[in-house]
């Protein structure tokens, strides 16, 4: 059994017959071949497959894509604008926020949402904010010290949220 | 100008990786695709230790889009077995083949491969096999798995010992125990840790029948060291293999292996005539990807009653898991190699035990050895001062070398190369205000919190290594490339997964040619690239992958000066090279720069006799010795008395790696590293039952840190620079591991101090110490 599945993804329309059970990751990566949105788990836990549906972040390896069917979606893909990295993006290469850099598109559409809903979030914020990602690499210290710099800038610059067109 | 072009080495240069990595169009092994590509998934024991009765595997070769479904039966014989390079003399190990025979050994031993045209339906077949097992006694206890009598790991070798290594160096270290006032003695466990890189393996083969090539795209740190091994496993010759590293999502050790998976796809690409892609699970990962560590022993420090340590004697047992992997029997041994830490320990007696259990293989997890050393000094160090009452700060300095004694050959057979362990002592105290936080934790106790402070100073193994002491060689090979454009290609033999040496050579190189590093490109981890190398492990990247670009660079500019002598119409006595200009003072006012050097070189209209076009250059470096980088960390816990629950509050880390190529990159692999050491010290431990069954199998039961766990640190360093190689950079890969978790171990067991608790094993859970706390004794494991 297939169902179709309609998404609108970074602001491109994407229209699949999949199957039920197919998880929205796999929708992203494999019907829409982008693979900016990682797996490092099953669980949840690692949030290495973080996208935004509907302006929230959320483990696409825990929801299937015919839940997401009508939503609008923003991968990783989508942050950058005329090839400018996004605040985040671009704090997180200022801070060396990254280094093998698998859980990173995760650790910044985390960043995306807790800076739409917290413009200055304490270290405390942004730690907290965290808890749904993990990073081997870095020892957080510097993705941290890298989202209360975009939310510095963010406040310069009229904000850090994700626009759609 | 190019006169005014300031140095790039030494400073904090964001990365050229990232922008790719950031939009999330770096390509991962699971970001490839294929024409025609089949999906391969794996059924795995459920048990520890069990016969392989039979094996039904209709049902699931029945199902629509499965292509092939193989058991050990079908390609054992044609696929050779799992290799260990370790060179340990007697070794007993069991043919650890690419799926298993007639018996499983370890819970995630590979039973049978499903290949299908998509992942779901593999993943449906796995389940559609049935398999009758027959369960057998599992080994799960490393000391009693030593004694005689017990069930055997594999009845065919006739005893659970894989090998007994014995290392005595320095002076006679009987006397050295009938001398001493005090012999103080500890037993510690070094848990079993999983490395958990948040990209699981990954591996896509795909064979070219007309050419006869097959190429293997692998998440792993060894693209050469694969190019090496798996042809005599899968009938391919070596120049008919190109190994591909895409990037890597982390590898900490666990990627430094030659894995059955990695020959499976390869073997079943070439049967199949069709790319296969295999995709490991996180619980796979856990259960089936190296683990680390898991040292268990006595330690015994004869002592003078001022302090004065005359010798050390270790007794281990390494639980090896079930089979050996690539390096699995000599990790222990590079703990004795360092067990003496930075401290002149004059004698040293190391007895070394590796043992076979019904568990994963251990292997090479970031530090590799060393953190278990570290540990062991330093906790013997701390051990020693309270039961002498002396001051452990004097302590480590009465036995540190003075600066003026490196090179400084230790009683376990190193040569250390360089060390100022008094500067980085200093520093770290400094940073971290010491006095103030003595008083912090006079006025804590006074209050009747338990509040202390650990010290760690240690000094590890790095840029691995010479030739002689490595299985497979030591070198680094790399070529750097003039372009006729004046543009930079840099070819690399290191395998870079997170270290940043696409900037940090971009760096070196850009310096030495006196070119802008926009104009480089740093090329890594394709066989076919890079035709030689020895990869990334051992924090050897920049200190051995670097000195070679340096000799490249060094035969680039020599050429160079030889077409610039002929274009100036002189001898190359009368050229001079500077930031990438040639010029030939008192001959000609004429300015020659890279650019039309290049041109020359390549268009070749006008060369001196004999001058061979082209402006390139390979190398390989052999490094003579290892470097040596050390460092103190001083950490400050608070134990909350109720729950158990250990709060960082202050983290102060001194480092020294050497010459500093790019600040930046240096801070996050430390910071990087002292995570896996708060991981280690407060959270983490790989968990078998006493069946065998692996309890710590997913993220939800392993606990790694996250960021809240992290405190705020105060990092400094100090430059002291290895002679070893021409860049005096050491290394810096591992530092935080080794260094930071005896640090915060000594710490809370500095905050129990007050109520008698001489020593706690790893990890220091809330439980552990609450227990502790509330019975006031001393446990172990």
């Amino acid at each position: 059994m297939r169902i179709p599945v309609h998404l609108r993804v970074n602001n491109r329309s994407h229209r699949h017959d999949v199957e039920p059970r197919l998880l929205l990751v796999h929708f992203l990566r494999d019907a829409c071949g982008l693979t900016g949105t990682h797996v490092g788990c099953e669980t949840g836990i690692c949030g290495a497959c973080t996208v935004l549906v509907d302006g929230k972040a959320v483990k696409s390896c825990t929801m299937f894509a015919v839940q997401a069917d009508g939503s609008e979606v923003t991968t990783i893909e989508g942050l950058a604008t005329n090839g400018q990295l996004h605040p985040v993006q671009d704090a997180f290469w200022a801070c060396h926020g990254l280094q093998c850099g698998y859980c990173t598109p995760g650790m910044v559409m985390a960043s995306v949402q807790l800076l739409t809903g917290n413009a200055a979030p304490t270290r405390a914020d942004i730690a907290e904010a965290l808890r749904g990602n993990l990073c081997r690499c870095t020892g957080y210290s510097h993705i941290i010290e890298a989202i209360a710099r975009a939310a510095r800038k963010g406040a310069q610059t009229g904000g850090t949220q994700v626009t759609h067109g | 100008m190019a006169e005014t072009r300031p140095s790039l080495v030494g400073r904090p240069m964001k990365r050229v990786e990232d922008p790719r990595l950031l939009k999330g169009i770096g390509t991962y092994t699971d970001d490839l695709r294929l024409p025609g590509m089949l999906h391969a998934m794996i059924l795995r024991s459920p048990h520890a230790h069990a016969h392989v009765r039979r094996i039904d595997t209709a049902g699931a070769a029945a199902m629509p889009g499965v292509v092939s479904v193989l058991t050990g039966r079908d390609l054992n014989d044609s696929c050779g077995s799992v290799p260990c390079a370790a060179a340990i003399p007697d070794l007993k190990a069991p043919r650890h083949t690419v799926l298993a025979g007639n018996r499983v050994y370890f819970v995630g031993h590979a039973v049978a491969v499903v290949v299908a045209t998509d992942p779901y339906t593999a993943r449906d077949a796995i389940e559609a096999i049935q398999v009758d097992y027959e369960p057998l006694p599992a080994v799960t206890n490393a000391e009693q798995a030593a004694q005689t009598g017990t069930p055997l790991t594999h009845p065919e070798l006739g005893t659970n010992i894989a090998f007994t290594h014995s290392v005595t160096g320095g002076g006679d270290i009987d006397d050295a125990f009938r001398k001493a006032d005090r012999v103080i003695t500890q037993r510690m466990y070094h848990q079993r840790l999983t490395p958990m890189p948040i990209e699981p393996r990954g591996v896509v083969a795909s064979y070219h029948p007309g050419e006869g090539t097959l190429t293997l795209w692998s998440s792993t740190q060894i693209p050469h060291l694969l190019r090496t091994l798996l042809p005599g496993m899968i009938g391919i010759a070596e120049n008919k293999l190109r190994i591909v590293a895409p990037e890597v999502g982390g590898g900490f050790g666990a990627k430094l292996n030659l894995y059955a998976e990695e020959a499976l796809c390869g073997a079943l690409a070439m049967r199949l005539g069709a790319p296969v892609k295999w995709i490991e699970s996180r619980r796979e990962n856990a259960a089936s990807t190296i683990h680390g560590r898991d040292q268990i022993g006595d330690y015994q420090v004869a002592v003078k009653k001022d302090g004065t340590i005359l010798g050390i004697k270790a007794k281990t047992i390494a639980d090896l898991g079930s089979y050996c992997q690539l390096l699995t029997p000599a990790i222990p041994t590079l703990t004795g190699l360092v067990l003496s830490g930075c401290y002149r320990v004059p004698a040293v007696k190391i007895d070394i035990v590796g043992v076979y259990t019904n568990k994963m293989a251990t292997d090479a997890y970031r530090g590799a050895g060393r953190p278990e050393a570290t540990y062991l000094i330093e906790r013997l160090m701390d051990i020693v001062a309270r039961e002498l009452a002396v001051d452990r700060i004097d302590l480590r300095m009465k036995h540190f070398p003075a600066p003026t004694d490196f090179p400084f050959a230790t009683s376990c057979g190193l040569t250390y190369d360089s060390g100022n362990y008094q500067a980085a002592l200093a520093k770290a105290k400094e940073l971290a205000v010491w006095d103030e936080l003595m008083k912090e934790r006079a006025a804590a106790r006074r209050a009747g919190r338990l509040f202390g402070v650990g010290v760690s100073t240690y000094v590890e193994i790095c840029a691995m290594g010479p030739s002689k002491a490595m299985p497979a060689g030591g070198w680094e090979w790399g070529s750097v490339r003039m372009e006729m454009s004046g543009k930079v290609t840099v070819i690399t033999g290191v395998s870079p997964h997170g270290q940043g040496q696409e900037t940090a050579f971009a760096q070196i190189v850009a310096d030495r040619l006196g070119v802008n590093a926009e104009d480089i490109v740093v090329l890594h981890g394709d066989t076919n690239v890079a035709h030689y190398g020895r990869d990334t492990y051992g924090s050897r990247g920049t200190a051995v992958g670097g000195p070679a670009l340096a000799m490249c660079i060094d035969k680039i500019i020599a050429k160079a000066k030889t077409l610039a002598a002929h274009l100036f119409e002189t001898t190359e006595d009368y050229v001079v090279f500077d930031r990438g200009i040639f010029r030939a003072p008192g001959v000609s006012n004429r300015e020659i720069g890279w650019g039309e050097l290049a041109a020359e070189a390549y268009v070749a209209k006008q060369l001196p006799a004999g001058f061979e076009p082209g402006l390139e250059a390979s190398s390989f470096y052999e490094p003579e010795n290892f470097t040596f980088p050390f460092g103190t960390h001083i950490c400050a816990v608070e134990v909350d008395r109720d729950t158990g629950q250990v709060a960082i509050t202050k983290y102060v880390a001194v480092d020294d790696c050497g010459v500093q190529v790019n600040p930046l990159i240096i801070e996050g692999q430390v910071q990087g590293g002292i995570a896996h050491s708060i991981g280690q010290a407060l959270f983490e431990h790989t968990v078998y039952d006493e069946d065998g069954q692996l309890l710590t199998g997913e993220f939800m039961d392993y606990a790694i840190p996250r960021a809240a766990d992290i405190p705020e640190y105060v990092l400094g360093s100090t430059v002291t620079p290895s002679p070893v190689n021409p860049l005096g950079v050491k290394g810096c890969g591992e530092a935080g591991t080794i260094g930071a978790t005896p640090a915060i171990a000594n710490a809370v067991l500095d905050a129990l101090e007050p109520l008698g608790i001489a020593h706690l094993d790893l990890p220091l859970t809330p439980e552990r110490v609450w227990r502790a706390v509330h019975t006031r004794a001393t446990a172990t494991v």
